[in-house]
């Protein structure tokens, strides 16, 4: 073997390993975040206070207990988990439909399951008080999955491309949105404000219960996505390639469907319409390590979580005492730090 | 290693394309071009034969191996079909989806063999410096090389190249030929080749087989079916052969 060749086999195996230390270290940047996002509010604690508390809890006064196991830890680990589950929705509808356009946000999940979430506002007046949370939650989840189903059923007919379920996509957004904003028109002054502020999305509706479901959902949709993740990366060489590759292309993307509709369906009824995010994340994972799915997928969850988890920080950190809304601040901050993001990299990001 | 194919018909839904084509005789080390016309069936009959698409009722059969009792994946390990082209802006390098190419159903471990054959195969094919290019930046020439690449590492049984040099300038033209018949001398296989150019096929099939209209209308030695009243038919031209000095045989076609 020539030098030659021995020398781009070493180039390639040098970039492996930049890739993996990328990605080792973004989840430390995201430990350190949620960290801070812990100890970050109203009552002053440290970061060793947090931790400890967190670590043990019997040594922590019980008021730092209620702050942290109760109030904190589910807000700030919620983050975490919703930035995950869209970061890897939005990097795999973007990767299916091959379209960089494509996350829960804008084909429609979220307006379906704000939709949702509106006729449970409603309606709720018949309901005992205390269980209309519940029914907020599985009624916007319930939508959120029908919006996708609807998608799913369009894979179903013959002839149909990526490029019209983009479409169909947007356009069951729009529908959604007009439904929704029919709800709205008929609501009273106190049910709009209520869908206005679910809208918004907030990380305050997040409870260890919440939280158990979501581990649950990442912990089935991401092992089976990496374990496809080579299928995956050559479904982004073109469906030709890809089927002459021996993936069957059209049963993966129904699979990839079904997956992404969970997670997706799962953040936004747990904590609202928040922008973006899936949308954001896994294109900064692209610029950083490029799409092969092996990296590309753990760190579109990784950039899409510390987004969220710093999203967290930032809506306490505006003005003390008080949250702002998480969706408000993704995408008044975080897009013009992604455009910022792409005019600086000026590298490949898509096409 | 031998290639059998009996009673192959495929329809996109009313559209008959392929015609009960029954075919043999592809042996091992033997280069075959596959010609005819546009829109004759040829990129159909090399997707049906590799798998992409379904038929029912054909027997394809790859050294013994029956496609209506394989696994897809054992098929696909076996068979390699490269289509005609591919664009993708996909931000991958020319390094990854070759070695996506050899690996795609092997999992996860990648081996120091992986890499080096990659690694060796675009030596060969004399695009070592392209390596990192991302896919989407590379010329249509650029990627039919890389198409090359990604057949050639994935070291199948049956070749079936779809139009692999329509992008290429005449030197890489022979030279990605040349490669092609190398490779499948030295390892044995059948290969199939789709070609436009009825000089590339004199020059370098060993067998010719004439589609029209779905069906397989000839086939033997270059020199016998170039020159075949059938050719000219299906084409509507005359046909010249010229076979230089060195045995080189060319083809000059008039209107």
């Amino acid at each position: 073997m020539t030098d030659i060749v021995l020398n781009t086999a070493e180039r390639f195996r040098k970039r492996t390993k930049k890739r993996l230390i990328l990605l080792a270290g973004s989840a430390s940047v995201l430990i350190i975040s949620l960290l801070v996002d812990i100890s970050w509010g109203p009552s002053d604690l440290s970061i060793f206070d947090a931790a400890m508390a967190i670590i043990n809890p019997s040594g922590a006064s019980p008021q730092i207990n209620v702050i942290i196991w109760d109030i904190r830890l589910p807000i700030a680990i919620m983050a975490v988990l919703v930035g995950a589950m869209l970061g890897v929705a939005g990097a795999e509808m973007q990767t299916i439909l091959n379209n960089p356009l494509a996350d829960p946000f804008t084909l429609g999940i979220s307006s379906a399951a704000a939709f949702g979430a509106a006729l449970a506002i409603v309606f709720r007046l018949n309901l005992v008080p205390g269980a209309g949370e519940i029914l907020v939650t599985t009624n916007a989840f319930v939508l959120a999955l029908f919006s996708s189903s609807l998608l799913y059923a369009f894979t179903k007919i013959r002839g149909v491309t990526s490029e019209t379920m983009v479409l169909v996509g947007i356009a069951m957004m729009f529908t959604f949105n007009a439904l929704l904003a029919l709800m709205q028109y008929g609501a009273s002054e106190t049910q709009l404000a209520q869908i206005v502020f679910w809208m918004m999305g907030s990380l305050a509706r997040a409870t260890w219960t919440k939280i158990a479901i979501s581990l649950v959902i990442l912990a089935i949709t991401v092992p089976y996505f990496m374990k496809r993740n080579w299928a995956l990366t050559a479904l982004r060489m073109g469906d030709d390639k890809a089927a002459s590759l021996g993936v069957n292309v059209k049963r993966l993307r129904v699979e990839m469907l079904i997956g992404i509709s969970l997670l997706a369906a799962t953040a936004v009824s747990f904590v609202g319409t928040v922008a973006f995010v899936g949308l954001v994340g896994p294109h900064i994972a692209r610029m950083i390590v490029g799409e092969d799915q092996r990296y590309f997928l753990p760190l579109s969850a990784v950039a899409s979580a510390l987004i969220m988890s710093v999203t967290s920080i930032v809506s306490k950190a505006i003005t003390p005492g008080v949250i702002y809304p998480i969706g408000i601040i993704t995408s008044l901050i975080g897009i013009p730090f992604f455009i910022s993001l792409i005019l600086a990299v000026r590298r490949r990001s898509w096409g | 290693m031998t290639l059998e194919i009996q009673n192959l018909s495929f329809a996109y839904s009313k559209k008959q394309v392929l015609h009960d084509i029954s075919v043999e005789g592809f042996k091992s080390g033997e280069l075959t071009a596959l010609i005819g016309p546009n829109a004759t069936g040829k990129s159909t009959f090399f997707k049906c034969v590799s798998g992409v698409l379904k038929t029912k009722g054909a027997m394809i059969k790859v050294g013994g191996f029956d496609i209506r009792e394989t696994g897809m994946q054992a098929w696909n390990r076996n068979v390699c079909y490269m289509p005609q082209s591919f664009t993708s802006n996909a931000a991958l390098t020319v390094f990854d989806v070759v070695l996506l190419a050899r690996k795609h159903m092997h999992g996860w471990r990648v081996g120091d063999d992986d890499l080096n054959v990659v690694a060796e195969t675009l030596h060969m094919l004399k695009v070592d410096h392209l390596s990192e290019t991302f896919v989407g930046d590379l010329s249509g020439g650029q990627q039919q090389m890389v198409s090359i690449a990604q057949a050639v590492v994935r070291e199948p049984a049956l070749f079936l190249l779809d139009e692999p040099t329509s992008a290429l300038d005449l030197r890489h033209q022979l030279e990605i030929m040349k490669i092609i018949k190398d490779v499948t001398q030295s390892r044995k296989i059948v290969s199939i080749v789709a070609l436009h150019d009825l000089n590339l096929a004199a020059r370098f099939a060993d067998h010719v087989v004439l589609m029209r209209k779905g069906k397989i209308i000839s086939s033997g030695p270059p020199r016998e079916v170039l020159a075949s009243p059938e050719l000219a038919e299906t084409y509507g031209v005359t046909i010249d052969i010229h076979e230089s000095k060195e045995g080189v045989l060319s083809v000059a076609a008039s209107l």
